[in-house]
């Protein structure tokens, strides 16, 4: 065969081939030990010489058609090939996820920890103390004798005659940070903890619960650093928004006392049924710690005064999630657990 | 209970919003719980007009009552209804006490548009059988028809619930206290009530001697009266008992009730012929017996402290009366006490005694002596004025109380460095004198006698800066932050070790869980793998909260049960608490439980919780705590663990936990729990390290040995690890079989064990060495055979 008919030949193959067998096929055809082209080559010595360059260049050209040809088609058909086999791989990705464990905080623990960032980025150390306690630091020394009036608000297990007891606030981890700090160690702490009342279990009460006390003490500390104080925890976990007001209370182991006030987060003052129709929440019970206490603790009350503040988590985490049963801190329903295991919103 | 109305006797408050004035007094820092006032919308006076016989019934009237404005249908009941009468009568839309609603309807087939009432209905009176048979209240004839029941009836009235904290008790909780509380919020004098009286020409010394036996009783006072006629109670004394919650019950009894409302000082009237002509108040004996006003039996202590006449005890000082002694209808000499008890002593006797009365509560807060002497003459003018008494003259007292002035120095800067804010001296005089607080200026100086009323008031800086504060405002407060140096806090001690343990926990999938340290008897006998002795409350508030934990798994088991009750299957639980035995030992402790599926997506792949899971999360928390290859497991112990599934987990050679299945006694249900000490975990670790990744190549080799069943892989583990040397990095165990073909009672493991050098290639013949003896030596001590080989 000649140059041309080969040429035309190939020229009809190449519109034929559908297949990588195919394209092989042809590829012997041509290419081959007997192939076409490769006859068309071997031919060369039979042509004269001086038509031998240019029988020459239009073999090669053939060839390098067939070449490209053979590479383009190749690579297309091996396309083809992958495609339908991905094609086949397909799953369904609205199937259900594996879902990757990944464990839920208690949700007063998560409250806590709000708070506790709060005032460690203040500079309090968060400490805890012993649960079963003596009732020395836990009512005698916050300035609260045998006898005093003062105890019958919290009915406190008594686990040894009048000695020993489950401390009915975590103020005695207060008392035990100033005897360590020996009325020479400037103090702020706070000590979340558990605590412990003669009360009946339901929806507002609990015999175990959460405070969050802090103590700060220094040098001319004053009621109003503990507002702005609590001030910024406030607007922390109840928004940028929220205000803070203090109103007179009563305690032992501080003087003044008050109690402290947030604006309602949910109405801002016009009145719901979260606020009780007074735009203001209640949230912490404070003052300036009392000189006695001070003394007690071995701090002379002339050269350091100091700022007591306490919260109940509980409280916080009804009125922050919007919980109205205080048993369900303590029940654990892994359904209701399971939102919590998210960031906050910043 | 405080009546607003009786208030207005001691001070002018007739232009006062009761409502905005108890926001004003909740603000400076009594608590004004709740306002309530008597009055309920709807009840008229009326007159029936015609009365006829219930036609279907042998008790009922069908009344027409003229109500003003119109005449009403009512069905009564009452057998005084008659034709003529004035009554009260509830109409539709009035809501009386109890929630009762009244509405139009139908008795017996009849319409009934109100109901006429009887004051016990109104919240007035208390439903006596005496009331009851009185039947409907008939009024005078001169009432107006149509007009407001409770103006007509003066029981109009607003009163205020307090919560006061406790030790202002004592000066709110009466009403010339609670007087002085308005009087310094709006700046108004406090008038105290007349109590002028006459005295006969006799004296109490001739008739009557006091001797006091105790350090308990600081302050006794006695006076006598006579020409007593016992009867019914002015109608202005009943309406204030009635509105403070208390029920009238004759002049006399009303009287030292009344006065106790007043001034907060209980006084106790003795029947002075019953009592004779002596009291002796001394410390009780142990068990000696009083019958106390109420009929009962009383068995005293001897911290108890009691009045006897030298041989009867005819009261229990502050808390009770005596029957023997007791003011009855025939009474015409009466011996008043007005004293002062210890009020520790007080509250100790109330609570021992059950008897938490309205003289207990006052005793057990505190007195002040000078409305001791106030109530004392109060009662003798009331006594005078409605109950025909004659005072003799004289009183009989012991005095030991301590009555110098409290007395506070400071200058407005003290005051000032505690609120954090300024107040010019100029407004602390204001303040001082709306508190109604003596005080003189001395260079600047303020010196400050606290009245005897305000026992709660220390003399200190404090005390004065809190009573200024409240009253200048606490909405003048500024924020600021204290000047202290800036640090960063951080957690300290066991507290950091909590939040780390808890981060890993959450991280591998177990949820935070919070539950009680108080557990019931059984509860704690479960997982008391370590048998402390059990610390147990004297006094519970119930058995299944009697006994402090030892072991938190018991707790965990609950809330598995809790949320396996609500169809959660796949339940993954932690608590990190503290738990103490009988000593009062603390011990931190760490428990988990595991149950369901550990991995899933619900439609295929998953992998369910096993034991060799709950040793990875062990393992896991062990290794991220820094201790690697400082623990290991033993078989187990603990009687509540599956004996063929748990372990015990050490630390150092030392036990510091378990693991393991729950007995299938104690749950049927696969569920593996796994509890450790905290307090163990805290013992020091190597610093971090970087440690570069290996550059030589290693060497893999595998190998399977036919053992003993009961050889376990971790004594296998040991011999590898001695004979492997230092060129041995790793073992895997890659396949545990038993089965027919190793042979009955064996099992095989196989192993593949990595062999490198961090610093250069090994050669093939050395490893083949120590791959041999680790054969060798495996085979050996366990008679084992290499499996396929």
């Amino acid at each position: 065969m000649n140059i041309e008919s080969v040429k035309k030949e190939l020229e009809k193959d190449l519109l034929n081939v559908n297949s990588m067998n195919e394209l092989n096929d042809l590829k012997v055809k041509y290419l081959g030990k007997k192939g076409l082209i490769t006859e068309l080559n071997s031919n060369i010595k039979n042509i004269k010489n001086e038509e031998k360059k240019e029988y020459g260049q239009k073999v090669n050209d053939l060839r390098n058609t067939f070449n490209s040809f053979y590479e383009e088609k190749k690579e297309k058909l091996e396309k083809e090939i992958l495609d339908k086999k991905l094609s086949s791989e397909a799953i369904d990705i609205s199937l259900p996820a594996t879902k990757i464990i990944s464990g839920a905080p208690n949700i007063l623990e998560e409250l806590i920890e709000q708070v506790e960032e709060v005032f460690m980025s203040m500079g309090y150390d968060v400490v805890d103390g012993p649960e079963i306690e003596l009732d020395k630091y836990n009512f005698e020394m916050l300035n609260i004798p045998k006898g005093h009036p003062a105890r019958d608000a919290q009915d406190t297990f008594y686990i040894e005659g009048e000695e020993i007891l489950l401390r009915s606030q975590t103020s005695p981890v207060q008392v035990r940070t100033m005897l360590e700090g020996k009325g020479e160690k400037p103090i702020r702490v706070i000590c979340p903890g558990k605590t412990y009342r003669r009360d009946d279990d339901d929806a507002t009460h609990s015999h175990q619960f959460m405070q969050i006390e802090g103590l700060l003490v220094d040098k001319d500390i004053s009621l109003s650093d503990l507002k702005g104080t609590i001030d910024i925890l406030a607007k922390k976990l109840f928004g940028p928004e929220t205000e803070t007001r203090f109103h007179p209370s009563y305690y032992q182991f501080t003087e003044p006392s008050v109690e402290g006030d947030i604006s309602c987060f949910n109405c801002h003052g016009k009145g719901c049924n979260i606020c009780k129709n007074t735009g203001w929440i209640t949230v912490v019970g404070a003052g300036v710690v009392h000189p006695n206490v001070l003394r007690m603790s071995g701090y002379d009350p002339n050269k350091w005064s100091g700022f007591a503040f306490g919260f109940g988590a509980e409280r916080l985490a009804m009125l922050k999630y919007d919980i109205n049963d205080c048993r369900v801190f303590y029940n654990t329903d892994l359904r209701e657990s399971k939102t919590f295991d998210r960031k906050e919103q910043d | 209970m405080i009546s607003l109305e009786w208030v207005k006797e001691y001070i002018d408050i007739s232009d006062q919003d009761l409502k905005e004035l108890a926001v004003k007094i909740t603000q400076s820092g009594i608590n004004v719980e709740k306002v309530i006032t008597n009055h309920i919308d709807n009840v008229v006076i009326g007159e029936v007009v015609e009365c006829n016989d219930h036609p279907d019934s042998d008790h009922l009237h069908v009344c027409d009552v003229n109500i003003g404005d119109k005449v009403v249908q009512i069905v009564c009941g009452a057998p005084n209804v008659r034709k003529g009468l004035k009554v009260i009568v509830a109409l539709p839309g009035a809501v009386l006490p109890g929630d009762f609603e009244i509405k139009k309807s139908k008795i017996r087939g009849v319409e009934s548009n109100g109901m006429i009432c009887a004051l016990y209905e109104l919240g007035l009176e208390e439903k006596t059988d005496e009331a009851y048979n009185r039947g409907i209240e008939e009024l005078d004839k001169n009432a107006k028809v149509g007009e407001d029941a409770f103006s007509y009836l003066g029981y109009d009235d607003t009163q205020y619930e307090l919560d006061i904290h406790k030790h202002r008790n004592n000066d709110c909780y009466y009403h010339i206290g609670f007087a002085y509380e308005i009087g310094a919020i709006l700046n108004r004098e406090v008038k105290l009530p007349e109590d002028n009286f006459s005295e006969i020409d006799d004296s109490i010394d001739k008739h009557f001697s006091l001797k006091v036996d105790t350090d308990k009783c600081p302050y006794y006072l006695a006076k006598m009266v006579t020409g007593v006629k016992v009867g019914e109670s002015p109608d202005f004394i009943k309406k204030r008992l009635i509105s403070a919650g208390m029920r009238p019950i004759n002049n006399v009894v009303d009287i030292s009730n009344y006065v106790m409302l007043e001034y907060g000082q209980p006084l106790h009237f003795f029947d002075k012929k019953k009592l004779g002509n002596k009291i002796v108040v001394r410390d009780a004996k142990d068990n000696e017996e009083v019958v106390t006003l109420d009929g009962k039996n009383r068995v005293l202590k001897t911290s108890d402290i009691v009045i006897t006449d030298g041989n009867r005890s005819v009261c229990i000082a502050g808390v009770m009366g005596g029957e023997n002694t007791e003011v009855d209808e025939n009474t015409t000499e009466i011996l008043i006490e007005a004293a002062i008890f210890d009020p520790v002593s007080i509250r100790y006797t109330a609570a021992n005694l059950d008897l938490r009365s309205e003289a207990s509560i006052r005793y057990g807060k505190g007195l002040s002596y000078e409305y001791t002497d106030k109530a004392m003459r109060r009662a003798c003018y009331l006594l005078e004025k409605y109950a025909g008494a004659k005072i003799l003259s004289g009183i009989v007292s012991h005095d030991k109380v301590d009555k110098s002035d409290k007395v506070v120095e400071f200058y407005p800067e003290d005051v000032n460095k505690i609120l954090g804010i300024e107040i010019s001296e100029t407004d602390m005089k204001v303040e001082l004198g709306r508190l109604d607080f003596p005080y003189k200026l001395d260079k600047g100086k303020f010196i400050v006698t606290i009245p005897k009323r305000r026992l709660d008031i220390d003399p200190n800086v404090n005390d004065i800066a809190e009573e200024i504060g409240r009253l200048y405002g606490y909405g003048n407060l500024v924020s600021t932050l204290p000047v202290v140096p800036i640090k960063r806090g951080e957690y300290i001690g066991d507290v950091k070790y909590r939040k780390e343990i808890s981060k890993r926990l959450r991280r591998l999938g177990l949820n935070e869980t919070k539950t009680y340290t108080l557990v019931s008897p059984e509860m704690s006998k479960l997982f008391d793998y370590e048998g402390k002795e059990k610390c147990i409350l004297p006094n519970p508030m119930s058995i299944d909260k009697s006994v402090v934990r030892t072991s938190i798994i018991p707790s965990l088991l609950n809330v598995y049960d809790y949320n396996k009750k609500r169809k959660v299957k796949d339940i993954m639980l932690y608590e990190i608490a503290k738990t103490y035995d009988k000593k009062y030992n603390e011990e931190s402790k760490i428990a988990g439980l595991m149950s369901g599926l550990y991995l899933t997506n619900g439609w295929n792949e998953f992998k369910k919780v096993d034991f060799y899971i709950v040793k990875g999360i062990v393992e896991n928390l062990l290794d991220y705590m820094g201790f690697k290859n400082r623990y290991t497991f033993e078989v187990g112990t603990c009687n509540d663990l599956h004996p063929g599934i748990s372990a015990n987990i050490l630390l150092d050679r030392k036990v510091i936990g378990v693991i393991g299945r729950v007995h299938p006694s104690v749950l049927k249900d696969e569920v593996y729990v796994f509890e450790l000490s905290l307090q163990a975990l805290m013992s020091k670790i190597k610093p971090l390290k970087y440690k570069e990744a290996p550059r030589y190549p290693a060497i893999e080799k595998d190998c399977a040995f036919i053992l003993d069943k009961d050889v376990t892989a971790g004594n296998v583990l040991d011999t590898i690890k001695k004979a492997g040397g230092r060129l041995l990095d790793s073992i895997n165990v890659f396949d545990v079989y038993t089965g027919e073909n190793v042979g009955e009672g064996k099992k095989s493991i196989a192993y593949t064990l990595t062999f490198m050098d961090s610093t250069r290639t090994l050669t093939d013949v050395e490893v083949m060495e120590v791959f041999n003896n680790i054969i060798d030596k495996v085979c050996k001590e366990y008679n084992a055979v290499l499996r396929d080989k």
